[in-house]
């Protein structure tokens, strides 16, 4: 079935087909519509979920964070400030090892107050232990939510469906809604009030180091799960999809909705001869660095997220060894059309790039 | 329900009130940082006979909502508790309201030493006015919060003061709240002797002597009245009472009190049992 549906809209059909047996959520812009769906759906008896509504963010993920200590397959979703005032439990969840999806609707965080699109939010959950996905338009939001309950529960790590705000979480386009069957829940353990062990008592000596470790490694083997189930799941390319790099001599690597408006500065700049490429992180968790190394030529990084100057991706993919050009654009919603994308790449070929602030 | 040879400082309230959770049958507990972290076992050992989910601390109530939640959905038997010190009351206050107004199902235990003892007696909003902590060395100016009456007026299904001083009401306690339903709340008052500054062997003493001279009144509410527990039903009658000095002077953190200090602290106390008795009213 085809729908007209916004990327909010797309995950929240996504949800209702995984099943989910818990969903706790606190409202935030531009999240909020998906939640709002799933709770409709539920009064409506279209799905059987329990919808826990709390007090904030923090408890939204501590509640899914108990049932699925006890079983149950979990959703939540949010944006921005609410993804930073759940950060706590975002590790938790993680160190945890629980399997369980989240939607985020990237938005700028504050100060001052802004509620438009960037990825200064979903970059926070690099450290945290999560596979974070980021899709680029609904279908491809709709198809990662469902491969998210997949992979994270196979894996044990749990897994941020990034879609951008607005752009995507409030335009709508066509979605073939397919309609898969996904694995019952499982996990690596769950607690009964039958059992007579704990979870996460305070550790001493190096046990707290090897499960960092183990998670991290896990993480990392993760990208084998994503790209085994890609085709099953869309076939959207796995860690990565790779837009006319075959022969480039410059590369532009982004992630994000905005990859789109990319894409056509891209074919304008073909068309004019310039051997020039995107290749789309899908992925910013596990870190797609095997595609990173094997880009040739110059490579331009267009980043939606700073940590200094320096944008996040930038960073990301200069540590895998490869010299980075990089511009930092949208921050706090800017929009950053196809005539700016020629602009940026125009001067990246023409050498004019080194650390830029698209203002 | 907790083993010999666990964590606790000599004399703790919060073990004695943990070996009472035998009343409770099928029971989960959660508890977020505190001295009950350490209590209950550090990893790879578990002190406690019964299921334990570490989790951080404001997160308690609603990590036992969602356990509780996933345990109905599956058809499991649970009573999950919700396993905390005060300070984790104070931290956690919001999931607690949250969870307390959704009534949740699920028992919350607050072992009240009324301070954050676990980081060294750092004063909590359930620090007696005027006491000693390391962050009100002049003795802290204003009065304690009263947890169980703001839980009353979230009109849940059970609410109790209970305290290790008086075992015998404490497992009734905590026996009636594990064959209820619903949201339900104890708060135990736990005389902490490094924090409070008195000798170990005195845990029973000093928790007595706090209901006898009228500083935790003892009661359960439910069905819309609030009923005075048998223990210390008779000092609602202040004649009944010990003096209020015999309980702070046995204490090391109220050494500084003045017998002005004193008569302040006894018009906050008669002003609880003035609002506590009315709540007995039809």
């Amino acid at each position: 079935m085809r729908a007209l549906l916004t990327s909010n809209e797309a995950i929240a059909e996504a949800v209702r087909i995984a099943k989910p047996d818990v969903i706790a959520a606190y409202p935030i812009t531009p999240q909020s519509p998906i939640v709002e769906r799933l709770a409709e759906m539920i009064a409506r008896g279209e799905m059987k979920a329990s919808f826990v509504r709390v007090e904030s963010e923090h408890s939204a993920m501590a509640v899914i964070h108990g049932a699925a200590t006890a079983g149950a397959r979990v959703f939540t979703a949010t944006s921005s400030h609410g993804l930073a005032y759940m950060y706590e439990m975002c590790w938790w969840i993680a160190g945890s090892r629980l399997p369980a999806v989240m939607a985020v609707a990237t938005r700028s965080i504050g100060a001052p107050w802004n509620i438009h699109g960037d990825h200064t939010d979903i970059v926070l959950l690099r450290d945290a232990g999560w596979i974070i996905g980021m899709a680029e338009n609904a279908q491809e939001a709709f198809d990662m939510t469902l491969q998210a309950f997949c992979v994270s529960e196979e894996v044990n790590i749990p897994f941020a469906v990034g879609i951008d705000a607005f752009t995507m979480s409030h335009t709508a386009e066509v979605v073939e809604l397919w309609n898969p069957k996904l694995p019952e829940r499982k996990q690596a353990y769950r607690v009964l009030p039958t059992d007579k062990f704990a979870v996460n008592a305070v550790t001493m000596g190096k046990a707290r180091m090897k499960a960092r470790y183990d998670l991290a490694l896990d993480l990392e083997n993760s990208a084998k799960v994503i790209e085994r189930t890609d085709g099953e799941f869309g076939s959207h390319g796995g860690l990565v999809e790779r837009y006319r790099l075959e022969d480039a001599d410059y590369s532009v690597v982004m992630m994000g909705g905005w990859c789109g408006d990319a894409k056509d500065a891209i074919d304008i700049l073909r068309k004019e001869g310039h051997r020039i490429g995107l290749l789309r992180l899908r992925f910013l968790r596990p870190f797609p660095k095997k595609a990173v190394k094997e880009l040739g030529g110059e490579i331009l990084v267009v980043d939606k997220g700073n940590s200094d100057l320096r944008g996040v991706l930038g960073i990301e993919v200069s540590s895998c060894g490869v010299e980075v050009k990089n511009v930092v654009a949208g921050i706090g919603g800017v929009d950053v059309g196809v005539d700016d994308f020629c602009k940026i790449f125009r001067d990246f070929l023409n050498g004019r790039i080194n650390l830029e602030w698209y203002l | 329900m907790i083993l010999p040879g666990n964590t606790s400082c000599q004399g703790c309230p919060i073990s004695l009130a943990m070996r009472c959770l035998d009343e409770i049958e099928n029971p989960v507990l959660v508890i977020p940082a505190g001295c009950s972290t350490v209590v209950a076992g550090l990893h790879p050992n578990s002190a406690m006979k019964i299921p334990v989910i570490h989790v951080p601390f404001a997160s308690t109530n609603a990590v036992a909502c969602g356990l509780s939640e996933a345990y109905r959905l599956k058809g499991i038997k649970a009573n999950v508790i919700a396993w905390m010190g005060d300070g984790a009351a104070d931290i956690g206050f919001a999931t607690l309201s949250a969870s307390a107004a959704r009534r949740d199902d699920l028992i919350t235990i607050v072992v009240d030493n009324e301070a954050y003892m676990n980081t060294g007696t750092q004063a909590s909003l359930s620090t007696f006015q005027k006491a000693r902590t390391t962050t009100s060395p002049l003795g802290k100016e204003d009065e304690r919060r009263n947890l169980s009456l703001i839980m009353i007026a979230h009109g849940v299904d059970y609410v109790a003061t209970a305290t290790v001083g008086y075992i015998e009401d404490l497992r009734r306690k905590f026996r009636r709240a594990g064959e209820m339903k619903g949201f339900r709340f104890i708060q135990v008052h736990s005389p902490c002797p490094p924090g409070w500054r008195f000798p170990s062997e005195k845990t029973i003493e000093i928790a007595r002597k706090a209901v006898a001279s009228g500083s935790w009144p003892l009661f359960e509410y439910f069905d819309c009245k609030l009923r005075f527990s048998a223990a210390g039903k008779r000092y609602l009658e202040k004649k009944n009472r010990i003096p209020l000095s015999d309980y702070l002077k046995a204490q090391g953190r109220f050494e500084h009190l003045s017998n002005e200090d004193i008569s302040q602290i006894e018009r906050a106390i008669d002003e609880e049992w003035r609002i506590l008795k009315k709540l007995t009213l039809d």
